[in-house]
């Protein structure tokens, strides 16, 4: 076991801070339990990558925003990101702004903080907290589990489709601040809805953020998960997104990892039910020093279940990516199809990429395929376009988001197609 | 002012051998060249020098454009000088349009802030395609992939419409074609003709000159331009091949830079034992 990590954290003080505001004793006492768990249990074991070197244990203390009852009274910072009209804004760690439409909350949709959500819908919340990422898989859930604060609950009734997109923004600005927030997302049966995560931050100092998102599909439900991340340099990202899908239930992940500093991103979809479906997209771009390990997952459990993962990595400077692709299809999950591509793209001789695809299947009456490839940007292609007039910077802009169009142009959002663009042009360098 | 593209003793090397050994060649406003030769006399050699492919190095002579020294500049000067180049195996790029590539690549020949309006644009590459009796939904395909080898050829030639270069070189674009798509190549070709603009088309066959008339024809063996005339030699290369030529000249081996075939043994078999 490892024991470089060590909490910079007074258990006592954060238990007190949460008692302070009334939480539920059933949720101290799971922080408890986290506290205890992140003694006995290892880091998570992660392909290529030595996180024992990246020191996470850097995690502030609770520091709560003030309130706002309007979206005017939010700073520029924050209003920048705000792309919806249902928004909740989480500055450090409390949710400082949370917004839902009369239209929405008289169709029963909840969509507030979760500290509050723990405290108001109790019911609706404990059957799901913290089961489908677990406390005990290893230290990083656990300390999540101990001192996660704001975070966004979700919850959609059943048949309720809600066409506009649900915003969270997570924004980090203060150094001393715990920051982990808390997904959870529940869609009931034949219900759908779009939910759109920004993490942002400004700190010069170095930080840890351990973050869950879990989602539950019910029967014939539909969600559309988007996670763009853009934290800073100093901020070290550890994020578990996990769904669990029904029968006929489908999931929709959009993710873009444009954080500046160390990250680990797990993003799995368990179809437990019979035709439950999952479509995965993730681009990521890599620059700095950055050490990245990007793993999407589909468990196939549920009979004539469908995946499908592809990932788009750039890298360029001296940053690492590790990608993994993982489609496990088990006994008795006969007539599934898992289909998987990984694509890393390295801009400079010092940028390493990595693409693992794995299978595991333990059923034969299924179709499973994988495709992989890591590579430089073709010179003949600079050639061919520089031909035509086209200067080579601009030459490998056009090859670099020809790289990544797969990903962006199957973004349905036009906001989130734009934001994702530019996020990507400014690691890239060129905005 | 009067296009003139000068090529004077131009020597070139490609992996360490030397290919191009002093041609000379010029081509002005109003005048299409054809450079004819048999397979390996290097004849792409000649239009990979020209453009400035990274594997091709220049070890003598001079190439200007109106004057201006051309191996001096990177690829996309010479492109922007107006230099085109209508590739033998054009690149497959995935994810940028054909349309997304034309328009990058029209802007840079205009320069900022005269970039060219979308509407205008897309007119401008309709009508051409259609010229080119090309499906309009090549527009939005990504650049030549997927592209039989006829569509990628047309495709060439829709980008010279498009930017309407003052010389042009063809390597080969009559190669892989049927008799429709040449006679559609050689329309965009002679849509072109006018007196600042000059062509080099590269080419083994007579085909394409059916077309396309040639002013002067030369032929190329070991590196350089061996003999030279009007359109009538294209057609006296056609009845009668290339012996006569070698002949007449004395060459024995035409080609250039390349290795002396070795036996190699088919997989899996055992050679003779010579003792």
């Amino acid at each position: 076991m490892n024991t470089e990590i060590t909490m910079s954290v007074e258990k006592d003080q954060v238990l007190d801070a949460f008692r302070a505001e009334q939480e539920p004793e059933w949720v101290t006492a799971l922080r408890e339990q986290g506290f205890r768990l992140a003694e006995e249990l290892p880091l998570p074991k992660l392909e290529k990558t030595k996180i024992e070197r990246w020191n996470l244990g850097t995690f502030g203390e609770i520091r709560r925003p003030e309130q706002h009852a309007s979206l005017k009274d939010l700073d520029a910072g924050t209003l920048e990101w705000i792309e919806s009209d249902n928004v909740l804004v989480q500055r450090n760690s409390g949710v400082e702004f949370c917004w839902l439409t009369e239209e929405l909350k008289e169709q029963g949709v909840i969509f507030t903080d979760l500290e509050n959500a723990v405290r108001e819908y109790p019911e609706l919340v404990k059957p799901y907290l913290m089961q489908a990422v677990q406390a005990d898989e290893n230290r990083v859930t656990a300390i999540h589990s101990a001192l996660w604060s704001g975070g966004a609950f979700l919850y959609v009734p059943k048949s309720v489709q809600v066409a506009q997109p649900l915003q969270a923004l997570f924004r980090l600005d203060d150094e001393e601040a715990c920051f982990m927030p808390h997904v959870l997302i529940v869609a009931e049966e034949n219900s759908s809805i779009t939910f759109v995560e920004n993490a942002v931050s400004e700190v010069s100092r170095k930080h840890d953020q351990f973050g869950i998102m879990e989602v539950f599909v019910k029967r014939g439900a539909e969600v559309h998960v988007a996670s763009v991340r853009g934290l800073g340099e100093q901020v070290t990202d550890m994020t578990y997104r996990r769904a669990h899908v029904e029968a006929d239930g489908r999931i929709r992940w959009i993710v873009g990892e444009m954080n500046a500093g160390n990250a680990m991103a797990d993003t799995a979809s368990i179809l437990q039910g019979d035709g439950a479906d999952s479509d995965a997209k993730v681009i990521c771009v890599g620059a700095g020093e950055q050490h990245l390990n990007l793993t999407t997952r589909a468990v196939h459990i549920g009979q004539f279940s469908t995946s499908d993962m592809v990932t788009r990595a750039v890298m360029r400077e001296d940053a690492t990516a590790i990608i993994n692709g993982i489609t496990k299809i088990e006994k008795g999950a006969s007539g599934t199809n898992g289909q998987q591509t990984e694509k890393v793209l390295m801009l400079s001789p010092k940028a390493r990429g990595d693409a693992n695809p794995i299978l595991l299947i333990d059923e034969d009456d299924v179709q499973a395929g994988h495709a992989a490839s890591v590579g430089q940007v073709n010179q003949e292609q600079i050639y061919y376009l520089m031909s035509r007039g086209i200067a080579r910077a601009e030459a490998e802009r056009l090859i670099v988001y020809g790289f990544l169009a797969p990903v962006i142009s199957e973004i349905p959002n036009d906001r989130l197609r734009d934001r994702l663009q530019s996020l990507a042009e400014r690691k890239l360098g060129q905005a | 002012m009067n296009t003139t593209l000068r090529i004077d003793q131009l020597r070139a090397s490609v992996e360490g051998k030397e290919i191009l050994k002093g041609l000379s060649l010029e081509v002005r406003g109003g005048e299409i060249h054809a450079v004819m030769g048999p397979n390996g006399t290097g004849k792409s050699t000649l239009a990979s020098t020209l453009m400035g492919h990274p594997k091709y190095e220049v070890l003598g002579g001079s190439v200007t454009l109106n004057g201006e020294d051309l191996l001096e500049m990177d690829v996309d000067e010479r492109g922007r000088a107006g230099l085109f180049l209508a590739m033998q195996y054009p690149s497959e790029i995935t994810g940028v349009t054909n349309s997304d590539f034309m328009r990058s690549a029209i802007n840079a020949q205009r320069g900022e802030g005269n970039e060219i309006s979308l509407m205008k644009f897309i007119r401008l590459m309709e009508s051409n395609m259609n010229t080119l009796e090309m499906n309009p939904e090549f527009m939005h395909r990504y650049l030549n992939e997927g592209f039989s080898g006829g569509e990628k050829k047309r495709n060439e030639i829709l980008q010279m419409m498009m930017l309407q270069p003052k010389i042009t070189i063809l390597d080969e674009i009559d190669s892989g074609l049927d008799i429709d798509a040449l006679r559609i190549v050689a329309q965009g070709v002679n849509s072109l003709r006018s007196a600042d603009r000059g062509f080099l088309i590269i080419t083994h066959y007579q085909r394409l000159l059916d077309y396309v008339t040639p002013d002067f024809v030369h032929i190329m063996m070991q590196g350089r331009i061996v003999k030279s005339g009007g359109p009538e030699l294209a057609q006296r290369l056609e009845a009668e091949g290339y012996e006569w030529v070698k002949e007449e000249l004395g060459i024995e081996d035409e080609t250039v830079g390349q290795e002396e075939d070795e036996f190699q043994m088919p997989m899996n078999t055992t050679g003779p034992q010579i003792r």
